[in-house]
């Protein structure tokens, strides 16, 4: 089986939804899998709870490559509700990838029952990750940003 | 029928909820505290919301949560389940301010019901016979007070009008203790219910604890599915409970349901209800209405084939109730074993791993419980794990049934009360049937 198989093989499963692909020519057989071999394969039912992008799929069927560590303060939701990234629809979000922020500066609102609440940064540093959409729900502890010192 | 319901509890009756919603093709939403991230009912609904920290008051507590969980998944409906918020008529205002539909009655009744003194008020002018006693709040009035327990007689009992459920209650046994008894009580009443009316009952020496199951629709039809004697308690909580209620007279039985359906009826009353009687010497007293669904259903499910908590979705989405009072006919006997996580002689909690869980099978057994091996326990809720039903052709039977699934059952990793079942289904006393709410408090000597 050629490299070259093997590497399209790879893409596909990169670009699809599947988890697992195992293909046998003859003698030969190959498995790619999304997820290393220990780890069991998620069974939990769709949640409001924003999944870390997926590492890609390694070439080496045997360790799905483990997520980058979060460097930096997490900044979870404290309530549940609908996530904006502006104060209104089409203003300028709050902030973005690469922003600077100090403590008490407005990160988003979250909005629940008719009222809008600004949630404020915790601690002063640089956004690296943004994690939510903008309209989205999400709950309670759900990580948004990540902020960076 | 309903097209979203958001199950607002959690544990064993967020299951049974979830699989009546399953049933009737009804999607879920279940709420969860992070502590409960891994509940069965969680694992197992299409959507799940994380509200907040293990902590009751920040999560299964927090109405804007709880609101907002179900905006943000449109939602169409909140059960409230037991316990929590079910009985809090405030949150079932702001459920249907909010423009949802709140399983259970109006808020008003909520409010009728769960006020002791204004409940017993509505009671009496519906004809339903109460316990003896102040029929209205006590006053600031020594002289009135002390003539007023002279003429029940001792002793007498003084509750929380805000109470219920065994709390907010002190029992005053001779002339000398009545007066502080009444402030003391009227203290304890305002710091734990923010209300201090209280009233005074005759206090009942040896009375069964015998209540009644209604079902009323929005169409003004309203039925009874008959008794159950929950008279098996420990500090007023319930250990086990029957249906039908040993000894009691068929007419005894419908002339009360009877009564307790005509109440529903005048009271605009909707949805699942309980009537709570103590019974003492042949007669029935009225002392409480529980607006929800009880622990202890599945009993009265399996004598009569009705479900429930399916009968409360069908209600709330607006349809006609499904029986006729003609309809219902009781089978058999069942009896319901509830099992805690607790010490079984010390009654100390005991959350923690449970590395192994097998239920028990058979004709006439049911298990109703969320946990599985493997399930962590978790400290912050109260301890009920699950509950063991069984349901003979007679009580007899019913007994021996629960005897075996006592011996089958296995819970490995915490320590439960199944030991206390066991011991309880060879007392004498509980086989012949018909013991007080006093009998297990003095049979494990603690009285």
């Amino acid at each position: 089986m050629d490299i070259r198989k093997v590497k399209k093989l790879i893409e596909l499963l990169e670009e699809s939804g599947i988890a697992e692909i195992e293909i046998s020519e003859g003698e030969e057989s190959v498995r790619i899998s999304r997820y290393s071999r220990e780890a069991p394969a998620p069974s939990l039912p769709p949640s409001y709870a924003v999944a870390a992008p997926q590492a890609a799929a390694p070439a080496a069927p045997e360790a799905a490559a483990p997520e980058p560590p979060n460097r930096g303060h997490e900044v979870k939701a404290p309530m549940v509700g609908t996530y904006y990234a502006a104060s209104t629809p089409g203003a300028k979000p709050f902030v973005e990838i690469g922003s600077r922020v100090n403590v008490g500066d407005t990160l988003c609102i979250i909005e629940a029952m008719k009222m809008m609440n600004q949630i404020e940064a915790g601690v002063a540093g640089k956004v690296v990750s943004v994690l939510a959409d903008n309209g989205e729900p999400v709950e309670f502890d759900q990580v948004l940003f990540i902020i960076e010192d | 029928m309903l097209d979203k319901v958001l199950i607002a509890n959690r544990g064993e009756i967020a299951l049974r909820i979830f699989r009546a919603c399953k049933e009737l093709g009804i999607k879920t939403v279940a709420v969860h505290s992070t502590a409960d991230a891994n509940l069965k009912h969680v694992l197992l609904a299409d959507e799940t919301v994380c509200i907040g920290p293990p902590a009751s008051n920040l999560s299964y507590l927090n109405m804007p949560a709880i609101i907002a969980a179900a905006e943000v998944t449109d939602a169409i409906a909140i059960h409230p389940g037991y316990g929590f918020l079910s009985e809090n008529a405030d949150f079932a205002e702001r459920v249907v301010e909010s423009g949802f539909v709140f399983i259970g009655p109006k808020p008003e009744t909520i409010r009728l019901m769960g006020d002791k003194v204004s409940a017993i008020k509505a009671m009496k002018e519906s004809g339903v016979a109460c316990v003896p006693g102040s029929d209205g709040p006590l006053g600031d009035d020594g002289d009135e007070n002390l003539r007023m327990a002279r003429s029940l007689g001792y002793p007498v009992i003084i509750k929380a009008a805000g109470g219920g459920g065994g709390r907010g209650m002190r029992v005053v046994h001779s002339e000398a203790a009545l007066l502080n008894a009444i402030v003391i009580t009227g203290s304890e009443a305002l710091a734990a219910f923010a209300n201090d009316q209280v009233y005074m009952e005759k206090f009942l020496e040896r009375p069964r604890h015998i209540e009644f199951q209604v079902l009323a629709d929005h169409h003004g039809n309203a039925i009874h599915l008959g008794e159950r004697d929950c008279s098996m308690q420990r500090r007023h909580q319930k250990v086990v409970e029957e249906a039908p209620a040993p000894g009691i007279a068929e007419e005894l039985r419908n002339s009360m349901g009877e009564r307790c359906a005509q109440a529903c009826a005048a009271i605009g009353y909707r949805g699942a209800g309980t009537f709570e009687f103590l019974y003492q010497d042949g007669e029935f007293y009225f002392i409480e209405m529980n607006t929800r669904v009880q622990v202890e259903h599945p009993v009265t499910e399996m004598v009569t084939g009705c479900d429930i908590v399916k009968a409360q979705l069908a209600i709330a989405g607006g349809e006609r109730l499904q029986w006729s009072q003609a309809d219902i006919q009781w089978r058999g006997h069942a009896i319901e074993c509830r099992i805690n996580a607790e010490d079984p002689k010390t009654f100390m909690p005991s959350p923690g791993t449970v590395q192994l869980w097998h239920a028990p099978g058979g004709p006439g057994i049911r298990t109703d419980s969320h946990v599985y091996s493997g399930y962590a326990v978790p400290p912050y809720y109260d301890s009920l794990i699950g509950k063991l039903i069984a349901h003979g052709e007679n009580r007899r039977s019913a007994i021996a049934r629960m005897t075996t699934a006592l011996s089958e059952i296995v819970v490995e990793g915490i320590r439960t009360n199944v030991p206390l079942h066991q011991e309880i289904f060879q007392h004498a006393a509980f086989k012949s049937g018909g013991t007080d709410i006093n009998y297990l408090e003095k049979r494990l000597g603690l009285k």
